[in-house]
Parts: C-alpha cells; structure tokens; sequence
C-alpha cells in the first residue's frame, strides 16, 4: 500500500531463495473446488505488507461468519520484500499464501502473469471500486486484484514554521495560500525560505517529483507499453522544473532515508505531500512534533500516490474459500474498519459518502477532519497516469537522477543524459 | 568320489575367487563411496544449479514465464555493454580490497593476543565472535545511523573537531570506506577465531627452541608463527575473497532502497544480479552476470592463491 522502501530484508530472504528456485523447478498447481465447502476446516493464509489495518478482531470476525475457516495472517515489512517474496514463489510454483497483496506500482508487472491468477470478479463486487482502481486490477476482462485502498494526495505541513514565517496557519487559510499549480506551489517556497526559518519548503525533490508524475495520463509510457519516458518533453520539464525548484525550496534529504526520517522529527522541512498512508510515516517518524496539520489542497488539481490490491494466486488449495473472503475483505465495511485501523483510504465508492468515514478525524494532525479531506482528494482526480511494466524501474532511474543532483554529484544537464541512457538500457 | 563331491571340487575355488573380488571391491570402491555422499549432495546443489544457470544465461528467460527463445551469448555481450557492470565490477573489487586487507591483518593481530596466556580466555574469545552473531539488518541499522550524511554520529563528532561532513552515502570512496565498515565489523572476529585455531595447533617447542636461541616476539611472530600458519591463512583468505566478491547484505542494507546508490556508488555484482533478476524479472541475464561472476571469483582466486605461497614460502624462508 506504499513506497514505503525501509530496510531491505526481501533482499536477504532473496538470497536464500535462488539456490531453492534453482532446485524446485516447476510444479503443476492443485486447483481447488469451485464451491465453497463449508464443512471442512480450512486455513486460509492472507499476505499483506507494512501495514494492511487487517486488524485480529477483524479477521476473527469471519470465522465467526464461516466457523470452519480460520485465517492466518502472513506480514512482511516492506513493499519491497513482499515483491521478491512474490516472484520468487510464482516463479517456485508453490509457497504463495492463499491471497496475497499486491502494490499498485509493481502491480503492471504482475498483470503480465495473469494466468496464474483467479478471475476475482462477482456480481457482489461489480462496482464496488473506483473506475480506475478497477482498470488497474483488470487485466483484458479478468479482474484478478480487487482494490484496497487509494492514495489521494493533499498537503501536510508545520503550522509553528508556517507561522514563523509568517504565512496563514488555518487550515481552510493555508488551502486557499497553496491552490494554483507547482509554479504557484513553488512560489510560495520562495517566499517562506526568504524569511529564512531555518527549515526548507517541500522534503526532496523525489517526492515532489511523484506528485507532478502522477497527474499525466502517459507520463513514462504510452497506453499500448513502449516507454516514452526518454522522450516525452514533460517527463524532462518536470525533471528540471523540480530541481530548479529544489535550489531553494528543498531540504535535499531523500524520502525514506535515515536523514529523511530524523528530518522529519526536526523540522527540517515546512511541507509535504501527503497521500493518507504519509500520515501514519509522519506520526511515526516526529511523534513529538504537535505542529502537523492537513491541508484540503494539491498542486495543479488532485493525484493518486500508491494504493494496493488483493489478489488470489491459482497455486492455491481453496481457491474458491479465498475468492469469497478476498470480496467479504474488500467489501465497504471492512475497508471502513481497516481506515479506522491504519488509515488506508478506502477505494470503494460507497464509503465516501458514510458518515463513519465523513466524521473521521485524526488526532496527531490537530484533529484534522482527514475523512471529509480524502473524500475531497479522491474527487480532485478523475483519472491516474499508466502505469506499464517498467514503471517502476523507470522511476528509480529518474529518482536516482533527482538525488544525483540534489546532492551535488552531477549537473541538472549531465544527470539528465545519464537518466535518459539508463532508461534505454532496461529494454 | 560322488557326483556331488565331485560338483562342490570346483565350486569351491569359485566361492573364494567371488569373495576375492568382493574384498578387492570393497578396498578400491568403499573409499569412493564413502566420499560419495558430499559429492552427491554437491551435484545436486553446486554442479546442477551451475550448469542450469549457464543453459539459462544463455536464453531469453523470464523469472516467471520461465523459457525463452535461444539468444546464444546475447545476454553476455548485453552485460558486458552496461556501465553499471563494469561499476558494479569496479565497486566490487574496491569494497573487496578495503574490507579483505585490514580485515585479514588486524584478525592476525587479534588472533596473536588471544593466543597469549590471558584472563578469562573464553570471555575475549567468545566477545570478538559476538559481531558474527548480529543479524545483517540490524548491523545496517546501526550503521546507517552512524553513518547517515546530515545527522549521524561521525558526521556530527567530526563536526566537533572541526572537520567537515563527509558524505558517506554520495561520495563513492567514503561509501565503499563505510561498508566495508560493517564487513569488517562482522567478520574479524570469525577470522581471527580460526587463525587462532590455526596458532594453537603450532608446537610450543618451536617457540621454546627460538625463545632459548634468543629470538624476540616479533621475530618468533614473523619465523614461525606466520610460515606455520600457511594453510589456515590460505583457507581464511579463500574464504575471505570468495565471501568478499559475492557481498551483498551490508550494500543492500546501507541505504532505504537497495540499488546500490544515486550513482551506482556502491552497486556491487551480486546487487546487480538480483536487481536485473528480481526488479526487472530477466532471469538470463541474471545467469549471465551469476557466470561472470564465477570467472572472476576464479580469476582472483588463482591470484590469491599465488601470492599467498610465495608470501608463505618467503617468510619460510628467513627461518
């Protein structure tokens, strides 16, 4: 559910593994019945990553529907370790859980596998999400992933620096300062780091980056697969928009890195942006900062930055339990104690006009009413940029090329050249 | 004489010319077998995964839709085009020699003082062990904290003494100098337990017999201590430089993303390899770089091997 990159110990089990890959080879799958049997015991095993908001009372609360299946929660610690996880176990042939999440940003490369999935796709669940969630999970009419949660992205920042520096700190005041597009947004930057505060305006570069990326239909690849990224002119005005922006207006510490973190907690930084996973990050990384607030704002319109899905591999032995509890997990109401939990917004349409997500509000960004803001973000977008197989690896190489320059290593121009050379080379 | 006498006659010196050949059987066959057991073990785990890799690199293959079309050496020349093969070889090797050398010198130099008569022996020798037992991760928790660019521990001391930060994560050579940190960290100890082992297998009459012919420490150090330890210092440098060029752990684990840095300042070959296989899914390529690898694994390995004789016989020598 988020780019989350801390620790790479997916990387490590990775090791371990190639030796058992080699070996294993490929096994046949044993399919499952397609009725759901509800005498025998079954277990079913659910992989998720980070932090789900599957809560015990939650999954308890489905043996109680169906007193024959228990379900047993796998968690890995990162997106990252779930993805290797994945492959390594796809490519095995066997050891996936029974469902399995997947992220939205590697999700194009596990569409190119569809195959070895179940079509997740029920008269229960037909419009359950929103349109774009479903095209994500949708593979040529299959719909083997039914959405999680979605990443509408507003802007939090520090009341106390804005303050400092002079600027509104209301809320309602500061959406009004910070509506317009990045020029605007960037604009204000300058202002706040003329009256030097001591803090910069947005964290990095990268992350202001995902947030221009996010809002073009085909930013690094066009609709039918081939990576344009190279040579699409506003993947390269972004690039140097930002980094022209980042001279002034950027603490220069690269999103989820050790000086990233203990940045946060000292205020290194006035603003950021926020889809609503970044709240429970921010909380954990300044838990004793008071200042947070939410703004009901985003440059240039709304974005969608991250949101997951489930899946059910076809290695698994109840196939048909899985499918049922997948759509019970997903369904409104579940979706709704999992934001309570963890603060994953909902992607099903029908939660954003319940009171019990309206009315929520979050403590630690001054009882921000977070609920009424996503509601308010989720209808700022009307679409989310394609997202190929390469994406991923794209943007790692035009991060890499931000933070090259952020750090003083290469020139905008040279890290440029560099960036579109290394994108060539993942063909 | 019976019929059946006469059959059991020549029955008889057949019986002993079977057993005969059994017993000269079992004196050249039972050895084989009984070595058997790692040579099987190692065919199916060493020599198939090889070989397989070699008939993979050598193909278009997908980690998940498994077997491509034959590419012949296609995935070889591709690899070898690539800069960030040669800075992941480049890398490699420089993490390699700046972990390897002192790691291995300053193991000696440890394992020289727990060979002396000290206090509570175990203690000290189970105490340089006890890096070898911390989890990886947690190691790169740790360093990464210590050395984090803007607010770590050495940056924010060598601040204090007036010198500027260094940039352990964006410049190549300090980045290399801090992994091979948390190498050295981790594997000193190891060593210097084994060349220990080595050092208390020496006959203490050697040292006795040069003590009374007045030879100092250093010169007992230098003319026995160190010829007598050829072969365990052969097997930990071995060991040394196979572990050393096949790093990945502390690399992956310097920083939040596991690249190898903005720049490739610190992707080493086995970081590569899995980046190619498990981020963009090209299992052949991957094999490709997992056979190169070997070569140069082997290549350094027979260099290894001969500088390490002739520094062995050389000090041999001097006695």
């Amino acid at each position: 559910m988020k780019l989350s990159r801390r620790t790479k110990i997916g990387a490590t089990i990775a090791t371990a593994s190639i030796l058992a890959l080699v070996a294993t080879g490929c096994s046949s799958s044993a399919g499952g019945g397609t009725k759901v049997d509800t005498k025998t015991p079954i277990t079913l095993t659910l992989a998720t990553f980070n932090n789900f908001g599957y809560s015990k009372e939650l999954l308890a609360s489905y043996h109680k529907l169906h007193p024959n299946i228990t379900i047993v929660s796998k968690i890995a610690a990162t997106s990252d370790a779930a993805e290797t996880n994945l492959f390594t176990k796809l490519a095995a042939g066997s050891g996936l859980g029974d469902i399995e999440a997947v992220d939205g940003d590697w999700m194009p490369k596990v569409k190119q596998y569809a195959t070895k999935f179940e079509d997740l796709a029920s008269a229960d669940n037909k419009g359950r999400y929103s349109t774009f969630k479903t095209a994500g999970g949708t593979v040529s009419g299959k719909e083997i992933g039914l959405g999680t949660d979605i990443g509408p992205e507003a802007v939090c920042y520090r009341s106390d620096l804005f303050k400092k520096a002079g600027l509104p700190t209301d809320p309602t005041a500061v959406a009004g300062l910070l509506s317009g597009d990045w020029a605007h947004y960037y604009q204000v930057g300058q202002q706040f780091a003329a009256k030097n505060t001591g803090a910069a305006w947005f964290d990095s570069a990268g992350a202001t980056f995902q947030g221009l990326a996010n809002q073009y239909a085909n930013f690094f690849e066009s609709s039918d697969g081939s990576v344009v990224a190279t040579t699409n002119p506003d993947v390269k005005a972004a690039f140097y928009s930002v980094l022209a922006a980042s001279k002034t207006d950027s603490s220069h510490l690269q999103e989820w890195s050790t000086d990233w973190a203990t940045g946060m907690a000292k205020g290194a930084w006035a603003t950021m942006l926020c889809p609503p996973w970044m709240l429970g990050s921010i909380q954990q990384d300044s838990p004793k900062v008071t200042d947070w607030n939410v703004a009901d704002v985003f440059p240039n319109g709304g974005g969608n930055w991250g949101g997951s899905y489930l899946l059910v591999p076809s290695q698994g032995k109840h196939l048909a339990e899985a499918k049922a509890f997948t759509d019970w997990l997903t369904a409104p109401a579940q979706q709704l104690a999992a934001f309570k939990t963890a603060g994953n917004f909902p992607s099903q349409v029908s939660t954003y006009t319940s009171s019990a997500l309206l009315d929520s509000t979050n403590a630690f960004f001054n009882n921000a009413p977070t609920g009424k803001i996503f509601v308010n973000r989720a209808k700022a977008f009307t679409f989310v940029p394609f997202k190929g197989i390469h994406y991923g690896d794209i943007m790692t190489v035009v991060q890499n090329g931000l933070t090259r320059v952020e750090t003083k290593k290469q020139t905008v121009d040279a890290s440029w050249a560099q960036v579109v050379k290394e994108i060539k080379a993942l063909g | 004489m019976t019929t059946s006498a006469l059959r059991a006659k020549p029955r008889t010196p057949r019986r002993i010319a079977f057993s005969q050949k059994l017993g000269r059987w079992d004196v050249k066959i039972s050895p084989y077998l009984y070595v058997s057991p790692f040579f099987i073990v190692f065919a199916v785990v060493g020599l198939f995964p090889l070989l397989y890799t070699a008939w993979v690199s050598l193909h278009k293959w997908d980690l998940i839709a498994g077997q491509g079309p034959w590419v012949g050496l296609d995935n070889f020349t591709f690899v070898l085009g690539q800069d960030q093969f040669w800075e992941a070889l480049r890398n490699t090797l420089s993490i390699f020699l700046l972990s390897s050398v002192p790691q291995i010198l300053l193991a000696l130099l440890i394992a020289a003082v727990l060979d002396n008569n000290l206090r509570g022996s175990t203690f000290w020798r189970m105490s340089v062990l006890l890096p070898y037992i911390i989890m990886p991760v947690a190691v790169g928790l740790i360093f990464g904290q210590l050395f984090a660019d803007k607010y770590g521990l050495i940056n924010n001391l060598l601040g204090h003494i007036g010198i500027p930060a260094i940039g352990w994560h964006t410049d190549a050579f300090s980045a290399q100098i801090a992994i091979a940190t948390m190498v050295n960290f981790r594997w000193t100890g190891y060593n210097a337990l084994i060349l220990l082992a080595g050092m208390q297998a020496i006959p203490r009459d050697l040292y006795e017999s040069a003590a009374i012919d007045g030879a100092g420490r250093l010169r007992r150090f230098f003319s026995i201590t160190i010829p007598q330890l050829r072969p365990t210092m052969i097997f930990v440098i071995i060991t040394a430089t196979i572990g050393g060029l096949q790093i990945f752990d502390e690399p992956t684990v310097f920083d939040q993303y596991g690249t190898g840095g903005a720049d490739h300042q610190y992707l080493t070959l086995t970081m590569y390899l899995h980046n190619i296989g498990w981020q963009q899914l090209d299992f052949g390529r991957a094999s490709a770089i997992a056979w190169l690898l070997f070569v140069v694994i082997i290549l350094i390995g027979l260099i290894n091997l001969a500088i390490t004789r002739r520094i062995a016989s050389n000090e041999g020598r001097l006695r």
